[in-house]
């Protein structure tokens, strides 16, 4: 349907986007590099550098906290698309089930069980060791990001597993593929798109969550994200070195995704309206 | 290797699973202690439904989650029927622009819009006319980012869809508007309430972007729970945990169960055709 009038339906569009999603980042633009008066200024840019450790931090806990989602998402993903079709539809509800709760009550739940007197130490108390310091540590703020987004690493990689054919695995096996090499040859170069989709919806949101090192990580596990909150709601108040952060920060991210974009490919964005 | 992959299933979803247990065997918890059950009672659902702040923040995020799912349904289908009619280079330009609050971590885009909106504030300010964050930024912020969901699901709907069926409509005499809501409309409905869905659940959701756009007055309720779990020890949390709970889950079987009948009957229907 296109006709010379379908053309205008999007303009109100087009402005509402000139006005809430081009305006505010060219605001952090040039709010990073501006001081009070609106003079420019690089001094905020080189201010984040005073935060390297943070930002090597955070960079550091969410690919690790990437890394295991893969690692634990990718079997699961396998071994679900290789089940019939009911019992695929109820997997599947059941991963997106817990990502349909509140991710501050997920990460509350973990804070309960971690804690000094939670369940964990307790269960150890029973037989007299611990108790283990858990709560208020980087892996705990590790544990937090995968629990919270292992679900989108399974869905991509589910997404993209289920259209891999039986018949080609079969055909590799009849060949005299071992599982191993049917593993390493056919299934993971055919889930390739699906990996970097995954690594994306999971590192992005890692690397710049702020709530669970807040909730997890105690004061001693800043990232970036603390950071940037600080600078805008907290008692550091300066929007225009949390603007300078918030710069780096999307810098960062576009360099990680123009990383998995190599291996993306067309089917980039599947799996991500889950 | 069955057994294996059993398993391996129930450990993820035991990991997935675990913690949403715990919160909600706690929620009947006679003691405050998150660790050490004493009795059985309901005590802190009684308190839950008379917590004011509660009830009124869930009614903020109602509010603002329909408002804002209304309008980015409407605003998002009208710019996916432009976007549809653009050429190959435009589209891309446009479309990547949608993406754009996809790809940015909510942070930058919370950061960004509250820079706008103190902005808009001190403007309307220096006018005379005064400016507070509340509902009016929420809904904003809100249509802001869902918006782009609800071109996501139409813009395929409209692909697909036979184009000469809209030109038969005019042929016979429609005008472009009415052809639009008499042949189009339907025909894209599927995608329409997928996007409105999904704007809706997204909305109700979402913590980051409206923490740093909200006013004291427009608590949502991801709000109060953050206050919630930032203060003392509160079982009321996993009260409303286990409502939540609760309610997602009903919601989700509900949607499951629908498709598997709309499956069954599509298969009985192409039976009979064959």
């Amino acid at each position: 349907m296109r006709s010379k009038y379908s053309a205008f339906a999007a303009v109100p569009y087009y402005v509402w986007m000139a006005l809430f999603t081009v305006a505010p980042l060219a605001m952090v633009a040039v709010f990073a590099f501006t001081d009070e008066s609106g003079a420019f200024t690089m001094e905020h840019i080189s201010r984040v550098g005073e935060y390297t450790n943070v930002l090597v931090r955070s960079v550091w806990l969410a690919a690790i906290a990437t890394a295991i989602c893969l690692v634990v998402a990718y079997p699961l993903a396998y071994i679900m698309s290789r089940q019939s079709g009911a019992k695929q539809r109820t997997m599947v509800m059941l991963i997106m089930l817990p990502m349909w709760m509140n991710f501050l009550l997920r990460t509350y739940a973990w804070m309960t069980i971690l804690e000094k007197n939670g369940l964990i130490n307790r269960f150890f108390g029973l037989f007299g060791i611990g108790p283990f310091d858990m709560i208020n540590t980087s892996g705990a703020v590790v544990l937090g990001m995968v629990y919270n987004y292992l679900p989108f690493m399974i869905l991509p990689l589910y997404t993209i597993m289920v259209k891999i054919d039986d018949r080609v695995i079969e055909a590799a096996q009849d060949l005299g593929a071992n599982p191993l090499k049917v593993a390493a040859r056919v299934v993971l170069p055919l889930s390739v798109p699906g990996i970097s989709t995954g690594i994306t919806m999971v590192f992005v949101p890692a690397v710049s969550t702020f709530i669970i090192s807040r909730m997890l990580g105690g004061g001693g596990n800043l990232l970036i994200g603390d950071l940037i909150d600080l600078q805008f709601l907290g008692n550091a108040y300066n929007p225009h070195l949390g603007s300078a952060i918030s710069l780096v920060l999307m810098v960062i991210i576009l360099l990680c995704m123009s990383l998995t974009n190599q291996f993306g490919g067309d089917e980039e964005r599947e799996g991500m309206l889950v | 290797m069955k057994w294996l992959s059993r398993t391996y299933v129930w450990v993820v979803m035991f990991f997935l699973y675990a913690p949403i247990g715990v919160l909600i065997f706690f929620s009947f918890n006679q003691s405050k202690s998150r660790s050490n059950f004493t009795g059985f009672t309901l005590d802190w659902y009684r308190k839950l439904f008379a917590n004011e702040i509660i009830l009124q923040s869930l009614v903020n995020t109602l509010i603002v989650a329909v408002v804002s799912s209304v309008i980015a349904t409407v605003l998002g289908t009208a710019a996916a029927v432009g976007i549809n009619s653009l050429k190959k280079g435009p589209r891309a330009l446009v479309m990547n622009l949608n993406n754009l609050p996809i790809i940015n971590p909510e942070i930058v885009t919370g950061v960004s819009l509250m820079l706008l909106f103190v902005m808009f504030k001190g403007g309307l300010g220096s006018l005379g006319l005064s400016f507070e964050f509340g509902y009016t930024t929420l809904i904003l912020a809100h249509i802001a980012f869902n918006v782009s969901y609800v071109v996501l699901n139409v813009l395929p709907k409209l692909r697909q869809m036979d184009q000469f069926v809209y030109e038969a409509a005019l042929d016979l005499g429609c005008s472009p508007l009415s052809a639009f809501f008499k042949v189009v409309l339907p025909e894209i409905m599927p995608g329409v309430l997928a996007g409105f869905l999904m704007a809706f659940t997204y909305s109700i959701d979402d913590f980051v972007i409206s923490y740093f756009v909200s006013g004291p007055t427009s608590q949502t309720l991801p709000i109060t729970i953050y206050s919630m779990t930032r203060r003392k020890v509160s079982p009321e949390i996993n009260a409303l945990s286990t409502i939540i709970f609760g309610v997602v889950l009903m919601v989700l079987l509900a949607v499951n169960f629908h498709g598997a009948r709309a499956e069954r009957a599509g298969r009985r229907r192409g039976g009979a055709a064959a």
